[in-house]
């Protein structure tokens, strides 16, 4: 559903990502480990085209949105998430999503046409809301931290994407509700591809079907739970360093 | 006054109905003030127009005068060479304003913060140098002069200021409706969104800098419609319509009144004009003393402006 080729990328004479490949098919629930610094967020800002990659190209299904500007990539249906809460702190929750529905079905450039009219934006952001168990008519900034986390993933679910990135979905959020948070986001259909970024190793074992680790900007090993888990240089790098800094 | 709740019917509210009843007590009780009144409601639709900017999108502008004396010069500039019946003229002129703020929004919707106030102020010095220089066209520092509109559908713009009043408040109000339109709709939501967080906005799939030039273009619009109604009101454009006096000012009037709520502007003129009126009577030399102490003391206290008080007043008791 979503791949990537050889894509580079340096900030002078920091590389920040090396010939990096990536596959994601139909229905992926995989997950991207590494180092802080190894530099994860900067592929998912690449993927996004929130950061024009220096070579390389990016495909959705068959078409390469490489040179794509990132509310386009959205509109083809490539969503994502923030590490830290990306929200609009004044609007309601229910404001929030109906808007994303606005812009998924082209309606938000109409401004003669009252927000009501939009019967069917406004049910579709209270299903996907409810879903979630987040409350509609509160402003986000009064929201408590875990819920911000989940209005970060329906905002990303109205765009009705058919691959989801995830950056550290759970940061912040106490370790009994991450867990509540990852079935909510193992229970999205089954047809979307998702990618999540995750520093908690019981969580990515737990609700990943492949693993992705990367160090300093290039992809050391992909492939299932178990062996990445058996991998020797994946304990030396990244599970080593893991366990002693534990 | 404005309901939080933007996505329910965007009906009028009973203190709005009682508030534009009082846009019409000054036909009865200062009817000596009538000329103050209708630079009141051209000043309210000056601060409206920034408002959708400001207040909704988060565009700060500190050159929104380019756009009044577009229109004010478009205007003046039709009366004189070509005829002098006013509705037609203010179509034309807020599609200049608009053109012209059409233009520069390629440029202004890329920047943020200082650079966009120092971008808008550098259009609005241009501009108004521009027209100083063009004198040949606009009269220059004299101003343009030697046309008369004589009155509006039918009623004469006379030394009392009825009729004049009557079409300055006839416009603000149609104009106010367009912006409380423009405010309930997807459009004026996805303004919202890009004041709360523009890096958020593209991740949504949103065009933020095609949403952020068409508000643009509408302020312009608005506010070159204002600028019009003050040539055909008082028969004269001077530089004045274009300075960066007037740009700040009208920055000040809606901080005052509260950004983002639709009514402060209207309210923020009203107050600082009076005040103007009231301080400039009695003390002429030194009136902008106590607009100054007045503003610094809402900044300080009232940081949503009188209106954002006022609301938060009414919301404490619950």
């Amino acid at each position: 559903m979503l791949s990537a080729k050889n894509l580079n990328k340096s900030f002078g004479s920091l590389v920040v990502a090396q010939d990096v490949a990536l596959e994601l098919p139909k229905g992926a629930r995989h997950a991207l480990i590494g180092p802080n610094g190894a530099g994860k967020t900067t592929l998912i800002n690449l993927l996004t085209g929130l950061l024009a990659a220096d070579s390389g190209q990016i495909f959705l299904g068959d078409a390469e949105i490489t040179s794509l500007k990132p509310h386009e990539r959205v509109r083809r249906g490539l969503a994502r998430t923030f590490q830290i809460n990306a929200l609009f702190p004044r609007l309601t929750a229910l404001e929030s999503v109906t808007l994303a529905i606005l812009e998924r079905e082209r309606h938000a450039h109409n401004w003669w046409r009252g927000l009501a009219a939009h019967r069917q934006a406004i049910d579709e952001a209270s299903t996907i809301l409810a879903s979630l168990n987040v409350p509609l008519e509160r402003e986000t900034r009064e929201l408590p931290y875990g819920q911000q986390r989940l209005l970060e993933i329906a905002l990303a679910l109205a765009t009705r994407p058919r691959v989801l990135l995830l950056d550290e979905p759970a940061a912040g959020v106490p370790k009994d509700e991450s867990a509540a948070l990852f079935r909510a986001i193992e229970s999205l259909s089954g047809e979307l591809a998702i990618l999540f970024i995750e520093h908690d190793m019981d969580v990515v074992f737990r609700f990943a079907s492949r693993i992705i680790v990367m160090v300093g900007g290039r992809i050391l090993v992909e492939g299932t739970p178990d062996e990445v888990g058996r991998d020797p240089r994946v304990r030396e790098v990244y599970l080593g360093r893991h366990a002693r800094a534990a | 006054m404005e309901n939080a709740n933007h996505l329910a019917n965007a009906k009028f509210s009973p203190l709005e109905y009682a508030f534009w009843a009082c846009t019409l007590l000054p036909f009865l009780v200062t009817p000596n003030y009538l000329s103050l009144a209708s630079q009141i409601a051209i000043t309210a639709l000056f601060a409206l127009s920034l408002d959708l900017i400001l207040g909704y999108a988060g565009i700060v502008s500190l050159g929104h005068a380019a756009f009044f004396g577009a229109g004010a010069y478009t205007a003046g500039l039709i009366a004189k060479h070509y005829w002098t019946e006013p509705i037609s003229a203010l179509f034309i002129a807020g599609a200049t304003a608009g053109l012209v703020g059409y233009a520069l929004s390629h440029i202004v919707v890329r920047f943020r913060h200082l650079a966009l106030i120092m971008l808008t102020l550098g259009f609005g010095l241009l501009l108004a140098e521009a027209a100083n220089s063009a004198s040949a066209l606009t009269g220059g520092a004299d101003g343009l002069q030697g046309f008369r509109v004589p009155g509006v559908l039918g009623f004469t713009f006379d030394m009392f200021g009825r009729a004049a009043y009557a079409y300055a408040l006839g416009v603000l109000f149609v104009s106010f409706l367009v912006a409380r339109r423009v405010i309930h709709s997807p459009f004026g939501l996805a303004l919202r969104g890009i004041r709360e967080n523009p890096l958020r906005m593209p991740a949504i799939g949103a065009p933020s800098l095609a949403h952020l030039r068409k508000a643009y273009t509408i302020a312009a619009v608005m506010a070159g419609i204002a600028g019009a109604v003050l040539t055909h009101t008082t028969s004269t454009v001077s530089l004045e319509t274009l300075s960066f006096g007037r740009s700040a000012d009208v920055l000040v009037i809606l901080i005052l009144g509260g950004a983002g709520r639709l009514y402060g502007g209207i309210v923020g003129a009203i107050i600082y004009m009076v005040a103007r009126d009231q301080f400039s009577g009695a003390n002429p030399q030194y009136w902008y003393f106590w607009i100054g102490l007045l503003l610094v003391a809402v900044v300080m206290f009232l940081p949503n402006g009188i209106l954002g008080g006022l609301s938060a007043l009414r919301k404490k008791p619950q």
